[in-house]
């Protein structure tokens, strides 16, 4: 409120700045939203890069070392393991979500399913469960002495293998990220759904067009945009896995490392080990890399529009 | 609770009020008397409680609440706000960054020994020998006070220690004949006939635990860590730690250990269907026993924790931890006054009362306090076995001064040999090497052996 009053050009100006009065005063509209976004956003990014310049120790102080957190996290196995296993989630992963996402937005889009609201808030639900709860309700799910896949082993007698261990605590990691987000994707998807003009279906109908022929022609083609945009979502948000991880942690310590993902091991260098520097130096690389992936993520989507 | 409220309200308002006066004085008299001296005798620590002012601690012991009250009787002067910012780590993290930020951080603070020397070394905490506190030695236990003077400098005063013991559960042992073990090597023996026996019980669980492995290297003779000021040696292959390795790799390697992290819901439920056997563990646990695994009442036992050579008595410190004044107080002197309330006085029996396992010799010694029979625990006078214990701990033993960081990799490091049921020294190695890499970084004078 008292930005608005304070950048608003209230008091009219000398005449002298008369002639720019018609392009100031848009500026003034912006104004609140600029102040917030230069105050959350820009001015942090910024004080990161100036962070990731420097180097402090704890014996010695802080010294100014140029582009050498760069140079030595590019150099860092540790970095590139957490990278690559971002990156290999992503792959498997968001394409499971998406497809079952769509899957779900189109069935309920097609009115043949029965109680269709019903279906749509019950997928949707999951995603009003905050992450770390839907974490912690997993973790106790995943235990193979108590949890459920220990009572499955025991009614069954047989041995599932332990969600937690090494091979497969990235697919549990995915089942519960999935399950968090297949809802919210749902309803993207069937939010442009709806907006198709129901003259297509009616002309397809009187061409005799199938189920799936209408799928294919008319619904895929009409909801690419939110496709595209779901999938820079989905991208973004894998880069940035934290929570679901950092959680199981407690209960997986030796499978789960500090730098399982880059965000947990640029949040581990900063908070544990007090390397802030370094740490702001992976932020601003793993901002970066994620900045390209998802505008080629967005370049191939609409290409194909074209 | 209205009137409570107010009541907090205005606390606020005149500890901000106190705050900006006291900065206000600062800057007008850099070296003005009162409150803001950094150092004192007993007398000037008398005559600084008979002023209206007010400290913020950080700690996250149930008791601290309880005994600031009483000190706020005591002296009706005083407000001592208490707040709970985390446990561990997490305050460790909001510490560091108050400290680094030059503002914010509170007059005292709780420290665990392990992460001391990492504030200490940072020149953060204030020197209590200035207050006269090195006179306080005898008040407390050799071990515990040896973690809290560093560089010949009296950092914190102890607050609670954790002299290790082994609990057992004796209907366990009993269904299998099992003899309390007073070796490793009958502790080992133990583990195998249980496990043996069926497969869903274990004598303990353990998936890697950096305070657990420091502290049974420390029993075994261990010294790790030397450090010297800016010189620090770390050797995770010394003899102790290989002692260590050695005998726990009989145990990791057969898998004859629950694949179950400790304070998980899964532990409690362990503890208290006795499919966890026993832990080594310091002598703060029955309150966690009580509370977490009602179920294992009566089941329970403690008992000396096993020896490397038969006949032996050494033992180590699991956790535990001590207070500190932050060099950023401005009220230095009223902290002092509380800390040595808190850790030397008045405050020592209410944190018995509240579970805490003490680190002044005169409640090891007292005849309540020994005499303590124990109903979880089927009656057995349980601090006898503890304070026994506590005059048992190896001596000379160091943590480094990034041991908060150190222990945060160590699951990357050795707690990659116990997922892999593999070799603990070279787990150990891993560890020495990526601690000592990290201390280079950050300055310090490693050399690995």
């Amino acid at each position: 409120m008292t930005t608005l009053s304070a950048d608003a050009p209230a008091t009219p100006r000398p005449a002298a700045l008369r002639r720019d009065k018609r392009r100031w005063t848009g500026w003034a509209f912006v104004a609140p939203f600029l102040v917030v976004f230069a105050l959350v956003l820009v001015a942090p990014v910024i004080y990161a890069i100036y962070l990731s310049l420097f180097k402090e120790q704890l014996i010695g102080g802080n010294a100014f070392v140029g582009i050498s957190n760069y140079t030595q996290a590019l150099s860092d196995p540790k970095f590139w393991d957490s990278l690559g296993r971002v990156a290999l989630f992503l792959c498997v992963q968001v394409p499971i979500m998406l497809g079952l996402a769509l899957f779900a937005a189109l069935a309920i889009d097609s009115a043949r399913l029965y109680l269709s609201s019903f279906f749509r808030i019950s997928i949707f639900l999951p995603y009003a469960v905050p992450a770390v709860v839907a974490t912690l309700m997993w973790g106790f799910m995943y235990g193979n002495r108590f949890g459920l896949v220990g009572n499955v082993n025991d009614f069954f007698g047989i041995q599932l293998p332990d969600p937690l261990s090494n091979n497969w605590v990235l697919l549990s990691i995915g089942n519960i990220v999935t399950w968090e987000f297949v809802g919210y994707n749902m309803l993207i998807f069937y939010a442009a759904l709806r907006v198709i003009s129901t003259d297509l279906y009616e002309a397809a109908e009187l061409d005799g067009a199938s189920q799936w022929r209408i799928i294919r022609s008319i619904k895929l083609p009409a909801i690419r945009g939110a496709i595209v945009i779901a999938g820079i979502f989905s991208v973004i948000g894998s880069f940035q896995l934290f929570n679901e991880p950092n959680i199981l942690q407690s209960l997986a310590p030796n499978t789960i490392s500090t730098f399982f993902t880059p965000n947990m091991y640029a949040y581990n260098l900063s908070f544990s080990g007090q390397q802030y520097n370094y740490s702001a130096a992976i932020a601003i690389i793993m901002g970066v890399v994620t900045a390209v992936i998802a505008y080629i993520v967005q370049n191939s989507g609409s290409r194909k529009e074209k | 609770m209205n009137s409570r409220f107010k009541k907090t309200v205005w606390r606020t308002l005149a500890t901000a009020t106190v705050g900006i006066a006291a900065g206000a004085s600062l800057v007008a008299c850099s070296s003005g008397p009162g409150g803001s001296a950094d150092s004192g005798t007993a007398e000037d620590l008398e005559k600084a409680l008979q002023t209206e002012s007010s400290i913020t601690v950080w700690a996250w012991a149930p008791a601290v609440e309880d005994i600031a009250k009483a000190f706020e009787e005591k002296y009706p002067k005083i407000t001592v706000n208490v707040e709970n910012v985390g446990t561990g780590n997490d305050q460790y993290t909001k510490l560091q960054n108050a400290i680094k930020a030059g503002s914010g951080a509170p007059d005292v603070a709780q420290i665990e020994y392990y992460a001391l020397p990492q504030f200490a070394l940072g020149k953060s905490l204030a020197d209590l020998s200035k207050f006269g506190f090195d006179d306080l030695e005898d008040k407390f236990t050799a071990s515990t006070w040896n973690s809290v003077n560093l560089n010949d400098k009296l950092y914190a005063l102890p607050q609670d220690s954790g002299p290790m013991a082994m609990f057992y559960r004796k209907d366990v042992f009993d269904k299998y004949g099992i003899a309390v073990p007073e070796t490793w090597d009958q502790y080992i023996a133990a583990a195998k006939t249980i496990h043996d026996a069926d497969p869903n019980a274990y004598i303990t669980n353990d998936t890697g635990d950096a305070g657990f492995t420091t502290s049974m290297i420390w029993q075994a003779g261990g010294k790790p860590y030397t450090v010297d000021g800016e010189n620090v040696g770390i050797n995770l292959q010394d003899e102790g730690s290989k002692k260590w390795a050695d005998k726990w790799n009989q145990l990791v390697e057969g898998g004859y250990v629950a694949q179950t992290s400790s304070w998980s819901d899964e532990w409690f439920r362990g503890l208290s269907d006795g499919s966890i056997a026993t832990l080594i563990i310091g002598s703060w646990m029955p309150g966690n026993l009580e509370g977490q695994a009602p179920d294992g009442s009566g089941q329970w036992r403690v008992a000396p924790m096993p020896q490397y050579e038969a006949g032996g008595t050494a033992t180590a410190e699991n956790g535990g931890g001590g207070d500190a004044v932050l060099e950023q107080s401005k009220n230095k002197l009223v902290a002092a006054a509380f800390l040595k309330y808190m850790n030397a006085e008045e405050g020592t029996q209410i944190s018995i009362d509240k579970g805490g396992f003490p680190s002044t010799n005169a409640d090891l010694e007292s005849d309540e306090f020994l005499g303590y029979e124990s109903e979880y625990f089927g009656g057995q006078k349980i601090n006898e076995v503890f304070a026994d214990s506590a005059k048992n701990v190896v001596k000379g033993w160091q943590y480094l001064p990034f041991q908060v960081y150190a222990n945060s990799i160590y699951n990357d490091t050795v707690g990659q040999a116990y997922a892999n049921k593999s070799d603990l020294n070279e787990g150990l190695t891993d560890w020495q090497k990526a601690s000592a890499s990290y201390g280079s970084e950050q300055g310090f004078t490693v050399s690995e052996k």
